[in-house]
């Protein structure tokens, strides 16, 4: 009995983690992202967060209603610098549609499932909401609220989703794949085969940031290149220099170092700095102090993006929805660029901090550069 | 049959013993590091060790002095956090203030171990809990001041204290600045608990404290100074964190358990009364030299904390066997 029961134990625990496994390492998704990547995007040139990939569209008629309109935004935090700039793009696009937009309600869920879902219940049962936007603290935790909400109001989803269809659109940028396949490939290309690569990572366990590892890791395992270390930082720059310093002191070559997010890039490089070695090929992010030391150093590197323009993206579609025009649906997927060098001048601001994220999109918004904390 | 006519009977010699456990631990981790990788014995490598493991060696000179009074201080680790926060903040780019700032930054630290102090000494709250309610405090305040993110840069004058490496030197080749630092500091502890009556009264104090008192020790200024000894390493080792990496939100995360951690194993007592400034600092040098060995035998990280986990308790629980058998 104790035995049948191990057995089927170890079994199921097989099975259980060859599934999780397979979730961070989806083929199918990895090949529609790369495709999504390679897609002319539709939509006003220059504005990649008016722009959509692929066909599909969902008309909104019966969501038409005239006059000043109160859009409603339940947000799942600001814990992290991303989410900063992201609420600030948020706010400044909403002051653009003063003449429409009467007011524009936001609530802070500070990353709790539990407040986030009394939130939506809060704003919908409060009818003073025209439409209601979501950035969904967690997926499967929201859904339920999501959909009590869609029978009341439209419904628009961005960043993270919810595991039903009922919103309107649910608007994100290609994805985690994306962002690897971009970094991956641009490290790939610089590197020969049998070079070595160190991988830097915030932590295990987040599908968005295990699914940039898993894209890049299969281009590097189909290059050739070996992934001589894969370390988690915490996004602390002082784990992020020891663990760099403790991988050079080893006396093996490090070719380039591959990061699924940029905040500790520069810690990363500061150590090859001490160790009076060359800088490595690096794949970091959007963020400005990154940008400056890749333009003043003069780095082989590229910057990937999980654009916070989406933000804007949100605003723009709620507002088109309440118009009653055609959006880009049920996905709204935007183009997910990267900061390469022949851009990299664009985007270097001495005015801006330095975790602020570059493509924000936000450039040309009521308030920059101060409403993002840059100098004047 | 008590124990304490033997303890006075024997001043000098646990001192002894301590620095030998402490240093042997060290060696035998260093020869393993060695042994893996050989060119951690160049004079280069060796000056980076030190350099790296200066702000928690600084951290565990100062948690000494609490330890020997009969306490500890966990504010320490979020006052370093503290440090490179008010730092980034309060010089914002300009290097003329930078000495000015740091300035400020030890007024803060002394006003932090004074409340401490005060707290412990005339509350009589203990200090596991009066530490802990300042830890928070402290992260509590670092966090709304900063807006939980990094802000601002350090100017290149203030990261040197933590980075700069200066070449050429006689004998030794390269001297990081923050070792220099570290032999300052080491120095400063170690003179004050061997070279002043403070020594004395602190052991005295964590090995009873009635009896200090009655003897006409004066307890509460001896406890108080330990806590702003403390405080004042927090704020040295911060500067150090802050240079060798720039701004961070955690910088000084976890390192107040590290160092009393580094202490025990150095072969200080905890609760008081036995303990020299070499078990700190080979007590803190033992432990960065385990997590550079963990680190160079390439384990996955859970491996490599349950692993850390293990050991820390074996070398504890070996110090303090050895010092019963020897009671």
């Amino acid at each position: 009995m104790t035995f049948r029961t191990l057995m089927a134990t170890t079994v199921a625990l097989t099975f259980a983690s060859q599934a999780l496994a397979q979730d961070f390492n989806d083929p199918a998704e990895f090949k529609k992202q790369r495709e999504q990547l390679a897609m002319t995007p539709q939509g006003p040139e220059g504005q990649p967060w008016a722009q959509h990939l692929g066909e599909g569209m969902v008309d909104t008629v019966k969501y038409k209603k005239d006059g000043q309109v109160t859009l409603c935004f339940s947000n799942a935090g600001v814990f992290n610098p991303w989410r900063v700039v992201g609420l600030n793009n948020l706010n400044a696009e909403a002051d653009l549609h003063k003449d429409r937009l009467k007011e524009l309600i936001v609530v802070d869920a500070e990353g709790k499932d539990d407040k986030q879902i009394s939130d939506i219940e809060a704003l919908v049962s409060g009818g003073k909401c025209d439409a209601l936007i979501v950035s969904p603290n967690t997926t499967a935790a929201l859904t339920p609220a999501v959909e009590a909400a869609c029978d009341k109001l439209p419904v628009i989803v961005f960043d993270r989703g919810v595991n039903t269809s009922c919103p309107v659109t649910y608007i994100h940028p290609v994805g985690g794949y994306g962002f690897g396949i971009t970094s991956g490939e641009f490290i790939a290309g610089k590197l020969k085969k049998g070079d070595n690569v160190l991988a830097l990572r915030i932590m295990p366990g987040v599908d968005v940031l295990e699914t940039r590892y898993s894209a890049a890791k299969n281009i590097f395992d189909e290059a050739g290149i070996n992934v001589i270390g894969s370390e988690f930082t915490g996004s602390d720059r002082a784990k992020t220099k020891s663990v760099v310093e403790d991988y050079i002191n080893r006396g093996v070559k490090i070719d380039a170092v591959w990061m699924d997010a940029g905040d500790t890039a520069t810690a990363a490089l500061e150590a090859f700095e001490d160790a009076g070695l060359p800088y490595p090929v690096i794949s970091g992010e959007d963020q400005q102090d990154f940008l400056r030391k890749w333009q003043s150093d003069k780095l082989t590197a590229i910057g990937p993006s999980y654009p916070t323009y989406q933000w804007r993206t949100a605003v723009i579609a709620a507002l088109d929805v309440l118009d009653g025009k055609q959006v880009p649906g049920p996905e709204w997927v935007l183009p997910q660029p990267a900061i390469t060098q022949d851009v990299l001048a664009d985007y270097v601001d001495e005015r801006m901090p330095p975790l602020h994220y570059s493509l924000c999109g936000c450039q040309d918004l009521p308030g920059y550069p101060e409403r993002w904390g840059g100098k004047k | 049959m008590t124990t304490a006519p033997q303890a006075s009977a024997l001043p000098r010699r646990p001192a002894r013993i301590a620095l030998n456990a402490g240093l042997v631990i060290f060696v035998v981790l260093y020869a393993a590091i060695a042994f893996i990788q050989p060119n951690y014995l160049e004079p280069g490598l060796f000056m980076n060790f030190l350099r790296r493991a200066a702000p928690l060696v600084i951290l565990a000179c100062g948690q000494l002095y609490v330890i020997l009074t009969g306490g500890f201080d966990l504010s320490m680790g979020a006052v370093a956090t503290l440090v490179v926060l008010a730092a980034s903040i309060l010089i914002n780019g300009d290097p003329e203030t930078t000495w000015a700032v740091i300035g400020a930054l030890y007024v803060m630290g002394i006003a932090v171990g004074l409340v401490n102090g005060l707290v412990v000494a005339f509350l009589k709250v203990p200090s596991i809990i009066a530490t802990l309610g300042a830890m928070l405090s402290v992260n509590g305040l670092a966090l709304a001041w900063s807006g939980g993110a990094a802000r601002g840069d350090l100017p290149e004058n203030f990261r040197n204290l933590g980075r700069l490496v200066l070449r050429d030197v006689p004998f030794v080749g390269t001297l990081p600045l923050a070792v220099i630092v570290l032999l300052g500091f080491v120095a400063i502890a170690w003179w004050g608990l061997n070279g002043t009556v403070y020594g004395k009264r602190a052991l005295v104090v964590g090995d009873n404290p009635r009896a200090a008192e009655l003897a006409g020790t004066p307890v509460a200024a001896t406890r108080i100074l330990a806590f702003v000894v403390s405080a004042v390493s927090a704020v040295t080792a911060g500067i150090l964190l802050g240079g060798f990496s720039g701004v961070s939100v955690n910088a000084g995360e976890g390192l107040e358990l590290q160092a009393i951690a580094a202490c025990v194993i150095g072969g200080a007592q905890l609760l008081g009364g036995r303990g020299s400034v070499w078990s700190a600092v080979f007590g803190a040098l033992s432990l960065f030299a385990l997590f550079t060995l963990l680190n160079l035998l390439g384990l996955p990280q859970a491996l490599r904390d349950s692993i850390q986990g293990a050991i820390l308790i074996a070398a504890v629980g070996a110090t303090v066997w050895r010092g019963r058998r020897r009671a």
